[in-house]
């Protein structure tokens, strides 16, 4: 146990040693592993972030019930309990008389509703759902339908549904993205390792012949890549947070303009640990393909 | 301890480097294998440290055959030996000592108990006053004995030099051949592989000749 632990704290150790051996090498390779993952956690970052704005604005998602004309006092008496037991939501009743006024009321809009000769609006029904869920908005509105002496019913939700597509678009060019650079991390950590193992050839050879096991020739170059890929994955961290500080100021103004507040959400602590364990995973997936092709002269 | 029966080992291409060798050797002893170059003296030391495998008949080592061991075993049954190389092959990457330490990490030492060992072996030889030296700036037989240092840091069983005295002056080579006696008083069994006859009057070792890879 002991024995096993100073030789985990000595490849540790090694790894580290050799990071700072070359520090221009190590500053450029966390560089390129940084940037490799800054690109797909910016993303994660701004999906996200149009999440969350997809869902206060669909706070307001409204379901319209109109009525058919020639429908009573009795009819929308029964369309209210039927709500009232759904209870699916707010929901508030528009007599056609208040929909008419409403109407004069609107600019350039008496004249046109004076000419009319009868009141051409039906009673209505504004939902506001509690589940604003674009698949159950769609369940709702056929449901609502089928009820007596429903001429229409109006989901406004086909902004709701060209935005979801939109995360969903964004999601698997995300995932694709954040694939491609994987593969580039990973990559970079081979080359790194492989240049290491050539340098270190002669003490692979030597510690081989001596007694030295594969996992004690292995471990400081694991410890080496997974170190590398952490560090990449700290500074990708550091670049996204640096980016959303910088579009913060922008954006608070942009939603101003639009007449609403609206504040980036930057990564939470759990974030920037998922990045790192990323960057070293992938870091140790490069080390360890690495080490298994290069090891094969020494057999 | 280490007794070969046939052993013979092919290279692929075919070159056959050893033959249809049998010894004996038992604990304590102290054993010369001569032989002009390419005899198979380098051959048989290797297959002795179980650094290389031998592609007929079997090498047992303290009740283990070498040739029926599983590859993850070996480490640990090289672990018995302490070879010193015919080019040494020390690290000029690090000081003496950490050269000297390389042994012990394998092993699993702690540091502090590792440095420890590292500098009695140094003492042993004569270098603990060139322990923070590069091996660059060492001299020829000052090499060897790091070399030796590193081979015997470890308390091996056995001790397994191939040509320690091949590129020293005769004092450093007395000096040298000194330090293994040294070891063979104190019981470790010591196997040198080398053309030098001169030895083999002042040590009187059991004496292996080799000649074309055959016994003789």
């Amino acid at each position: 146990m002991q024995a096993w632990f100073s030789q985990h704290r000595a490849a540790l150790g090694s790894a580290l040693r050799r990071l700072g051996a070359s520090p221009l090498n190590t500053l450029l390779s966390l560089l390129v592993i940084g940037i490799a993952l800054t690109l797909p956690g910016f993303g994660y970052v701004i999906l996200d972030n149009l999440r969350d704005l997809g869902q206060s604005a669909s706070g307001v998602q409204q379901i319209s019930i109109f009525m058919e004309l020639e429908a009573g006092k009795k009819d929308v008496g029964e369309i209210e309990n039927r709500l009232r037991q759904a209870a699916s939501g707010k929901w508030r009743f528009v007599p056609r008389e208040e929909a008419l006024k409403r109407m004069q009321a609107s600019e350039g809009m008496a004249e046109i509703v004076a000419s009319l000769p009868r009141n051409p609006l039906p009673d209505a029904f504004i939902v506001e759902p509690t589940n604003t869920d674009p698949q159950a908005l769609e369940v709702l509105k056929k449901e609502l339908s089928t009820w007596p002496k429903v001429a229409h019913v109006q989901l406004d939700s086909a902004w709701v549904k060209r935005f979801d597509a939109f995360l969903k678009l964004g999601k698997l060019a995300l995932t694709l993205l954040a694939g491609l650079f994987a593969a580039g991390l990973v990559a970079v950590t081979f080359t790194t390792i492989r240049l290491q193992v050539m340098a270190q050839a002669a003490e692979i050879e030597v510690a081989r012949m001596i007694g030295a096991t594969d996992a004690f020739i292995r471990r400081p170059f694991y410890y080496f890549g997974a170190l590398q890929g952490a560090l990449g994955g700290l500074l990708a961290a550091g670049l996204v947070i640096g980016g959303l500080y910088l579009l913060a100021g922008p954006v608070a103004d942009l939603a101003v303009l639009y007449g609403g507040s609206f504040a980036l959400r930057v990564p939470a602590a759990l974030e920037i640990v998922v990045l790192t364990s990323a960057g070293a995973i992938l870091g140790w997936l490069g080390a360890q393909l690495s080490v298994s092709l290069s090891l094969r002269k020494f057999d | 301890m280490i007794v070969a029966s046939q052993l013979s080992k092919r290279y692929p291409g075919g070159y056959e480097a050893l033959a249809d060798v049998s010894f004996e050797i038992s604990a304590g002893q102290m054993v010369f294998i001569t032989g002009h170059s390419g005899a198979g003296k380098t051959t048989l030391v290797k297959l002795i440290a179980s650094i290389e495998r031998p592609t007929g008949g079997s090498l047992v080592v303290n009740g283990q055959n070498l040739s029926a061991l599983r590859r993850s075993a070996l480490p640990y049954v090289r672990r018995h030996f302490g070879m010193v190389f015919q080019d040494q092959k020390l690290l000029f990457d690090r000081s003496a000592l950490d050269n000297v330490l390389l042994p012990l990490q394998i092993v699993g030492f702690s540091r502090r108990e590792a440095i420890r060992r590292a500098q009695a072996a140094l003492d042993k030889v004569g270098l603990l006053s060139r322990e923070k030296a590069n091996p660059i700036a060492l001299s020829g037989g000052e090499q060897q004995r790091l070399a030796i240092a590193r081979a015997v840091v470890n308390r091996p069983t056995v001790l397994i030099a191939d040509e320690p005295t091949g590129n020293l002056d005769s004092e450093s080579a007395t000096q040298v051949l000194e330090i293994f006696a040294e070891f063979h008083r104190v019981g470790v069994t010591v196997v040198v592989a080398t053309h030098d006859q001169s030895w083999v009057e002042r040590y009187h070792p059991n004496v292996f000749r080799l000649d074309h890879g055959r016994l003789v």
